[in-house]
């Protein structure tokens, strides 16, 4: 008892000799405190979360480690799960498939990961409202905080999922070409998108408890909706508004050409997405900043 | 007046601060629900108001008591110094790193290890991994759990946590103490330390506010206390005089002194 206070009086002594911790003055500076400075500027949130992205790794790390490492397989689980579900596909729908779309697996393994990608990291982001509320009760944070730690969590999942799609890709004979380095920037713009509705899920989980649910409800129609499955032609002629109004159908789009078709996505499809993308952002933004202190101090 | 009174920059500075809360009449905590009766037009809410035209300034080092009867705005006044909640008027200005001690633990995940809980309320708190790490064995000889510390949190007794909140929340060397009836917690020893604590705190000039019903704490600790009544500050001056103030006028239950 008595050598543990002398120890710890001794570290302080020696943390008060050489002037505190760290550099004081961009300390001061960085946790200066103004409310009538609003927070709900993209830019303030944006140096908020940089001041916390410790916070966020932890989280992401925190996520991983309860996914991978307590589960009986780990990692293989990611790799092995799209393996299994292309394959069980591939059976039942490349026989359908097989004159519209050549290469069946890859085709579909393509746009299917990064749509796991979105409805993983926007879906997360539900669960996650409950932890938000709690802490936010007891320390502050910014509360976008959790949205990037889901997105985190699913960017890493769908960097794995490459490896089984770079080996079925090649086992298909269709190795990758220069075309995949166009993808980070599909990735970029994929999670632009998925920000701005990872915000909006996130700020309504935080007032709603049946968020999550009535998410999945909206989720399900959607990936039927969006050419997945099935390439954009096969869709009759009166239903293509629909597939040509789904923002998703040109984010997927966006991220399959380099994989799939080997070029390219069109300026067209690019421009769709990249406009979307801002979109979903915008108000997503919106959404979050002009209700999150609202929503989160109800409960 | 409080030492350091003529510092340009006091630690904690409120200016008119109201907070009021929006309690609505009825839960609604589905949202389909919600858009049905948003529809018909059917969502009632009533207004509480938390505090009421707040004027306060704490200057660095000042170790500031904050006593009153429940309900009285105390955990508001702290919540707002922590930042969790934003006033609904008036301005909240505080300077330096703030460690808050709100309720048991401050956010303490009952599944993860001390460890891990250690190391994330680290970086809540604004410090990098690596930092936390390095504090990892002082946090847990201060908190005394260093057997217990790959142990899940909802292993720990009630006394444990707050040790290890205490230890956690002082160990990042923060600029202003946020303290709600956290102290309470823990054996006459672990308080003794606690008080050690502060007192090293207090040399270095750091700033301490703690609310608690417990007024001998109060006066013992701090050198000046805030008495809030209905949201308002009733009395702000020598703790021990505003703790006896208090402590009679809680005995008569007459009305309180304007």
């Amino acid at each position: 008892m008595r050598m543990i206070r002398t120890r710890e009086g001794a570290r302080r002594e020696r943390a008060l000799e050489s002037g505190g911790f760290m550099g004081r003055e961009t300390l001061e500076l960085r946790d200066h405190y103004d409310s009538a400075v609003r927070s709900g500027r993209p830019l303030a949130e944006a140096k908020e979360l940089w001041r916390f992205r410790h916070l966020v790794r932890e989280l992401v790390a925190r996520d991983l480690t309860v996914r991978y490492k307590r589960s009986v397989l780990g990692v293989g689980w990611t790799l092995l799960g799209p393996l299994l579900q292309m394959a069980a596909l591939t059976v039942a729908l490349s026989a359908l498939m097989k004159s519209q779309i050549v290469n069946y697996p890859v085709y579909f393994l393509a746009g299917s990961l990064f749509w796991t990608f979105f409805s993983q990291a926007t879906g997360h982001t539900a669960g996650l409202a409950t932890d938000a509320l709690e802490l936010s009760k007891r320390v502050y944070l910014p509360r976008s905080a959790f949205v990037a730690a889901s997105i985190g969590v699913a960017l890493v999942n769908l960097l794995l999922s490459l490896v089984p799609l770079l080996l079925i890709a090649l086992a298909t004979g269709r190795p990758p070409g220069l075309t995949w380095l166009f993808l980070p920037v599909a990735i970029v713009i994929g999670t632009a998108f998925t920000a701005g509705v990872g915000l909006v899920v996130f700020t309504l989980a935080c007032r709603f408890v049946d968020v999550r649910d009535t998410y999945l409800v909206i989720l399900q129609p959607w990936f039927f909706l969006t050419p997945i499955l099935y390439p954009r032609e096969i869709v009759p002629e009166r239903f293509q508004g629909i597939v040509r109004y789904n923002p998703m159908t040109y984010l997927v789009e966006v991220f399959r050409a380099p994989i799939y078709d080997g070029w390219l996505p069109g300026w067209k499809t690019l421009l769709f997405s990249v406009f979307a993308a801002i979109a979903s952002l915008a108000v997503g933004w919106w959404f979050y900043a002009s209700r999150i202190d609202d929503y989160a101090s109800r409960s | 007046m409080p030492p350091g009174a003529d510092e340009p920059s006091p630690a904690i500075q409120l200016d008119g601060v109201t907070v009021r809360y929006h309690v609505a009449r009825e839960v609604v905590a589905s949202l389909k629900e919600y858009a049905i009766r948003k529809l018909a037009g059917r969502i009632e809410h009533d207004e509480f108001v938390g505090l009421r035209g707040i004027d306060l300034v704490i200057q660095p080092g000042e170790r500031v008591g904050v006593v009153g009867a429940n309900g009285a705005g105390k955990s508001t006044l702290l919540r707002l110094i922590a930042r969790v909640r934003r006033p609904t008027e008036g301005r909240v200005v505080v300077r330096g790193r703030v460690a808050p001690l709100l309720e048991l633990g401050l956010g303490f995940h009952a599944e993860l290890t001390g460890r891990e809980n250690v190391i994330l309320q680290g970086t809540l708190l604004g410090l990098s991994r690596r930092e936390v790490v390095a504090k990892m064995p002082s946090i847990a000889a201060f908190a005394e759990i260093e057997a217990f510390l790959d142990a899940p949190i909802r292993t720990y007794s009630t006394g444990m946590a707050a040790r290890l909140a205490f230890a956690v929340a002082t160990d990042v060397d923060p600029d202003v103490l946020l303290v709600d009836e956290a102290l309470a917690v823990g054996d006459e020893r672990f308080r003794a330390r606690c008080h050690d604590r502060m007192n090293h705190f207090r040399e270095r000039g750091k700033t301490f506010l703690l609310v608690s019903h417990a007024l001998t704490e109060v006066a013992e600790t701090c050198q000046r206390a805030v008495w809030i009544a209905d949201g308002r500050v009733m009395r702000d001056g020598p703790a021990k005089d505003v703790c006896r103030e208090y402590k009679e006028w809680s005995r008569g239950g007459g009305p309180a002194p304007s």
